[in-house]
């Protein structure tokens, strides 16, 4: 277990460095320094002199990969490749364009993000799994046919939809909830309650259609048939031999979200007005920070890997069978 | 009048060729048609085709676009200019801006309600003594043919069982030759000749009322959101459709060499789809599309009218989609081909001697078609999601280019007004609702019928 856990982190390391190399081509090499002067300086001041003293002030004075004038390992170390993106590596993520320390801004707007995502993801998936349920159980009825043609229909629906419905109905005309905004203390139920509801709701459609699906792919299943036949009831059937044997697919979906939890949703956080990550991301797109878009692609792309491991670790403990070797 | 060929409809155009190509070779093969005849006899399945049948229609009109020849001023007919050169509008006019009769040119100052005769926003204004008072002031373009404003809605009820007597009518002349043709079929056809009669009815309610009133209201710019919907119609179905494409054949190709050649062919494709699908998707969407903006942004020459240069970016947008979406179904078909590879006639075929590449285009590629076929559809309409919320968060459609995601991005704080601006926000909502569902249910009814998986479920029941 322990040898496995090692060999997949060794594994994730070119993959992480080819997501590196990626990033740094997007951003380096297809849009060179210059470019990026540009268009951060805006046309009107655009000076030889005025891009030069940009590109120094932002590090960006350096070559690409191999630096010919630096000696020994300057050579190396002196070029963008190695100050910009190698650098991530080490969890030493610089400062964005407007010159804020991005390692200190992504470690305070984990909590807000996180303090979303998680009991949206934890609601989400319980009622989905509860929806799920009561529609198995009338399986092949006219009642079945129009709950798939309602989640159909729910995941027809745009997410933009979504929330502003809900900030117009609940907040806007029922009164129930500030619109928008965050507190990190006391009232931040307040806040956080309708973000949550939207973020559950919007996921329902789909959410509930899938695992629909998965239990009725086990609800075929012989030892179902034989449970049937045994004189089992239909609950504890449902219950007792068919949620159990569906967790497996279920965790497959499930596990590898868990981490990404802290990147937040960039929708979300954005409409509502919370401090997280997501909006965090938003923000530097909207005024083109790239140092901040490639720190959060390196983290994302970290979370997202680490969220494949856990789900194999998941495996072992679900499903008794699988070994991991 | 000068017509003009986009690059992206240039490419729709292939794209319908393509298809018609695609589906009639497919048509030969019993399985397939049997597998389709399944899809079309049920009644959901006939009136959902028709549905989108419709949107592609409105999307193809919408892309024969031509400039409309500018009058020639007078100031050069005084000088007799020798040459009779003629400008051309900056303006692109497509071919349902004809249709639908003007309706994108009938603009208001500001928003308006659905159906109504005066401006949402009071203005001031001068009454019949000169006096300056501030009131709502009357639309240019609507209710004009009223003299008595309480006559609005006998007027709208009367138009509309005008309009309707001619909808039919249509209907009649349309769907009676489909009648003579297929009324042995066994298919539900009446299912969608009805669909088919609502469309009609429906287009032209729209066109006929839309001349003496604002369907749908106006938006912020003054102009009719029933046409902004109608307009985005087309940016929807060709991202749905170009992002697709672009992406099938890296993901087919891909898929298929790893599967089949095994090896460390096999390790770099894995390699390469684990690392893109580990970046947060949005991210690397987001981040190609601003680099592709500093690029035209900086190149402003390679596009001689504005129209152009919105389509450039549209068509990067496809290709980045595209480019940053072939990883799930490049897994789905390694994994297939991986299957299919061991079955006894491909290795009869290998103890034949026969090459790589016939085994791959003979004996493979036509057993994937199925995955392919099933994620194109199920793409479909994740995608003309996907662009709104692009749209919102900057890196979508150009604004200029009329489309549903760009249409929400302006609304999208008018329901906080006193008292809340609706239509706008409604008029994206139902266009990419009824699309995106007819999407969603079909590729429902292709899953059924084409993955193997549930065909033996179904046997089993």
């Amino acid at each position: 277990m322990f040898a496995y856990i090692v060999r997949r982190l060794l594994y994730a390391i070119p993959i992480l460095i080819g997501v590196n190399l990626l990033t740094f081509m997007l951003f380096f090499v297809v849009n060179s320094p210059d470019d990026m002067a540009v268009s951060q300086l805006g046309e009107k001041y655009v000076t030889p002199q005025a891009i030069a003293a940009w590109k120094e002030k932002n590090g960006y004075d350096k070559p690409l990969f191999i630096n010919g004038a630096a000696e020994g390992a300057g050579a190396i170390t002196e070029t963008i490749f190695f100050t910009k993106s190698l650098k991530l590596f080490a969890f030493d993520f610089g400062r964005s364009e407007s010159g804020r320390d991005i390692t200190t801004d992504v470690s305070t707007r984990m909590w807000p993000s996180l303090a979303v995502a998680l009991p949206t993801f934890i609601v989400g998936i319980w009622v989905n799994i509860c929806v799920a349920l009561l529609v198995v159980m009338f399986h092949a009825t006219r009642l079945d046919r129009w709950a798939v043609f309602l989640f159909v229909s729910l995941m027809s629906i745009s997410y933009l939809f979504y929330i502003i419905g809900g900030q117009f109905l609940v907040a806007k005309t029922w009164k129930l909830v500030p619109i928008s905004g965050f507190q990190a203390e006391g009232q931040a139920w307040k806040f956080l309650i309708l973000p949550v509801l939207v973020g559950v709701v919007a996921g329902i459609g789909s959410g509930a259609r899938w695992y629909r699906t998965l239990f009725l792919e086990e609800a075929n299943q012989d030892y179902v048939r034989t449970a049937r036949a045994k004189g089992a009831s239909e609950i504890s059937i449902l219950f007792r031999h068919i949620l159990p044997n569906a967790l497996i697919p279920i965790l497959t979906g499930v596990v590898v979200l868990i981490p990404s939890l802290f990147m937040g949703s960039l929708l979300i956080e954005s409409f509502f007005g919370i401090p997280g990550l997501g909006s965090y991301m938003l923000d530097a797109i909207k005024s083109q920070d790239f140092a901040i878009v490639r720190s959060m692609v390196f983290i994302g792309s970290i979370l997202y890997i680490l969220g494949l491991i856990l789900t194999d670790i998941s495996y072992t403990w679900a499903d008794p069978r699988v070994r991991l070797s | 009048m000068k017509p003009l060929l986009l690059w992206s409809d240039a490419l729709v155009f292939l794209l319908v060729i393509a298809l018609v190509l695609f589906f009639y070779q497919l048509r030969r093969d019993p399985l397939t048609r049997e597998r389709w005849a399944q899809v079309f006899s049920s009644r959901l399945g006939m009136v959902t085709f028709t549905v989108i049948l419709t949107y592609v229609g409105i999307a193809l009109l919408d892309s024969l676009h031509f400039r409309k020849a500018l009058d020639a001023p007078v100031a050069a007919a005084d000088q007799q200019s020798v040459t009779a050169e003629v400008f051309y509008d900056n303006q692109v006019t497509s071919v349902l801006d004809i249709m639908l009769g003007g309706m994108g040119e009938r603009f208001e100052r500001t928003y308006s309600a659905p159906f109504a005769l005066q401006s949402f926003e009071k203005q001031n204004m001068k009454n019949a003594q000169g006096r300056a008072i501030r009131d709502f002031p009357p639309l240019e373009h609507a209710g004009q043919h009223l003299t008595d404003p309480q006559d609005k809605w006998p007027d709208v009820l009367a138009k509309t069982l005008v309009s309707l007597l001619w909808g039919l009518l249509i209907c009649a002349v349309w769907i009676a030759p489909q009648w003579l043709w297929l009324r042995r079929s066994p298919h539900p056809w009446y299912a969608s000749w009805c669909a088919q009669a609502v469309v009609i009815c429906l287009g032209v309610w729209m066109v006929s009322i839309s001349r003496y009133y604002h369907i749908l209201g106006t938006d912020q710019g003054g102009t009719d959101v029933l046409y902004q919907s109608l307009k985005g119609v087309r940016t929807g179905v060709l991202l749905g459709t170009l992002a697709t494409l672009i992406m099938l054949p890296i993901a087919v190709t891909l898929g298929v060499m790893a599967g089949y050649f095994k090896g460390w062919v096999d390790d770099l494709v894995q390699y390469l789809y684990t690392t893109l699908s580990s970046i947060p998707g949005i991210l690397l969407i987001a981040a190609s599309v601003l680099l592709f903006q500093v690029y035209i942004d900086l190149n402003p020459d390679f596009f001689s009218i504005g129209m152009e240069k919105a389509d450039a970016r549209f068509l990067a947008l496809c290709f980045i989609l595209g480019v940053t979406s072939w990883s799930s179904l490049c897994r789905l078909i390694r994994a297939e081909t991986l299957k299919i590879s061991q079955l006894g006639y491909v290795q009869a075929a290998h103890a034949f001697g026969v090459s790589h590449a016939r085994i791959l285009g003979r004996h493979i590629l036509p057993n994937v078609v199925h995955i392919i076929l099933i994620t194109f559809v199920l793409d479909f309409s994740a995608l003309v999601l996907a662009e709104a919320v692009l749209s919102y968060i900057g890196v979508g459609i150009d604004p200029s280019m009329g489309s549903w995601g760009n249409m929400i991005n302006g609304a999208r704080s008018e329901l906080s007004r006193q008292p809340p601006v609706w239509w706008t926000l409604s008029g994206a909502f139902f266009f990419m609702f009824a699309l995106v569902l007819a999407a969603n249910l079909f590729s429902d009814l292709v899953r059924d019928a084409f993955d193997p998986r549930s065909v033996s479920r179904r046997s089993q029941a």
